[in-house]
């Protein structure tokens, strides 16, 4: 194997506990799994309310869902505000930049209290979802 | 002449406004208040309000002797008017016994020790409608918690729960109805989580539901471990609760959507 080849390799074993050795000042500039995310998956993502969640908490350019939250900043423009790393860290594990954050934890496990039997040990989003989240919000320039 | 309109006007007027009944100064907010005016008026309505069902088959279990004691709650309390005032100030430490009991707890403890009887399943709908029956005779009285020292420390665990994040979200209760409350949650208000209505009939469960069923909603909803049926902290977030909102109106059976 060659050796980004091997060093994919390893990426995409990076188990969410792994997330730390990745992180470079505020960001993760590496893909968790060593492949680019689909923007289109990754919209779907972030519109389903019982996968990415996120518009229980933010609004966002998705005008087929009419209920959108209003605790968190709109996602609009998060493409042009953060880079794909920025992005990767904020929702792999916000509280690494602002521990009284309320956004989830998107692929940590450890540090939840009384986590649901069904949920233990299991990330919000898999690696693969992560990225695809991500490369649908760095498509979001204002 | 003027004053009496006056008068009357006020009259109308303070019996609109919660917050005036409640004190200028206080801004908190019955969940009623989120609701949609059709809503509020099914609530108000009794012959609309659908926990009014349960209310009703509530009086007729006070009525009812039952259990090898064979005795009736009316035998021992008289008709349900002898119970204004004991909705609102439950959780309460029983006599002879040293940890709190809801009122669903403590119509269970008549059951068993007094009739002689089972004690009714949670949730199950004799349970909720003698609940209902008897937290209606307090309808429109001020939420007024015991000042027993015991219920201090347990009070004190139901905060402690209250602010604990837990849950594959990691948020915790104050997050989202201190913190965030009147923001929207999708498309949904967040209220400040008063149990002022409950049991409440939830149009979504198309039955009447106790506060621990709201509150397992609200745990499941956050992607946390409910907690046991009986166990304790269900009893320590309702004395929380109930203090955080003393002197509010008790208004059950509430109407949610
Ligand atoms: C429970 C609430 C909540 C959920 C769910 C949530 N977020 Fe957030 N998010 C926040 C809050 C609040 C902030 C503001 C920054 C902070 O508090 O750390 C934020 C910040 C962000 C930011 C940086 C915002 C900016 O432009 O400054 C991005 C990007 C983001 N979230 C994306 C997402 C995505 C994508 C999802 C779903 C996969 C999601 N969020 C789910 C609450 C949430
Ligand atoms: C992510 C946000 C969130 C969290 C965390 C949360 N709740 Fe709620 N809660 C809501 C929303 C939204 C509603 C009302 C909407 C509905 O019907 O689902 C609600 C309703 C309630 C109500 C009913 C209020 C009424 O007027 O009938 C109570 C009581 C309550 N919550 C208590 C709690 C407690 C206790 C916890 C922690 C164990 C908690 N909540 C955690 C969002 C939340």
């Amino acid at each position: 194997m060659s050796r980004p080849g091997l060093l994919a390799a390893a990426l995409a074993l990076a188990a969410p506990a792994a997330v730390a050795q990745q992180i470079v000042g505020d960001a993760i500039p590496a893909s968790l799994t060593g492949q680019p995310g689909d923007a289109a998956r990754g919209r779907a993502i972030v519109a389903n309310r019982g996968v990415g969640l996120c518009l229980l908490c933010h609004s966002g350019p998705i005008a087929e869902e009419r209920f959108q939250g209003d605790l968190a900043p709109s996602l609009a423009g998060a493409g042009s505000r953060w880079s794909e790393g920025q992005l990767r860290l904020r929702i792999v594990d916000g509280a690494r930049l602002n521990a009284d954050t309320i956004m989830p934890p998107y692929y940590r496990t450890g540090g939840l209290q009384r986590v649901a039997r069904n949920f233990q040990d299991k990330t919000i989003l898999s690696a693969a979802q992560v990225e695809d989240v991500v490369a649908y919000l760095a498509t979001l320039k204002d | 002449m003027t004053a009496l309109r006056l008068g009357i006007g006020l009259a109308i007027i303070f019996a609109a406004s919660y917050a005036l009944a409640q004190g200028a100064a206080d801004k908190r907010r019955s969940g009623t208040q989120d609701m949609s005016d059709a809503l509020q008026k099914m609530q108000e309505d009794d012959a609309a309000n659908p926990g009014m069902l349960f209310v009703q088959l509530g009086g007729q279990l006070w009525g009812k002797a039952t259990g090898a004691a064979g005795k009736s709650c009316a035998d021992c309390h008289g008709d349900g008017t002898s119970m204004k005032g004991v909705a609102v100030r439950y959780p309460a430490i029983p006599k002879d016994a040293d940890a709190p009991v809801d009122l669903e707890g403590r119509i269970n403890l008549c059951r068993t020790a007094n009739q002689q009887a089972d004690s009714f399943p949670p949730e199950s709908r004799e349970l909720l409608a003698l609940a209902a029956y008897v937290a209606h005779q307090s309808r429109g009285l001020p939420i007024a918690p015991p000042d027993d020292p015991r219920l201090v420390a347990f009070r004190a665990r139901g905060q402690d729960l209250w602010k604990a994040r837990q849950g594959q979200l990691n948020l915790s209760c104050a997050i989202c109805h201190d913190d965030n409350a009147g923001r929207k949650l999708a498309g949904v208000a967040i209220p400040e989580a008063h149990p002022t209505g409950y049991p409440i009939y939830r149009l979504e469960w198309q039955t009447l539901g106790s506060l621990k069923r709201r509150l397992r909603n609200c745990l499941a909803g956050i992607r946390a471990e409910t907690y046991a049926d009986g166990a304790p902290e269900y009893v320590m977030l309702d004395l929380f609760l109930m203090d955080r909102a003393r002197g509010m109106m008790l208004e059950s059976p509430g109407v949610r959507p």
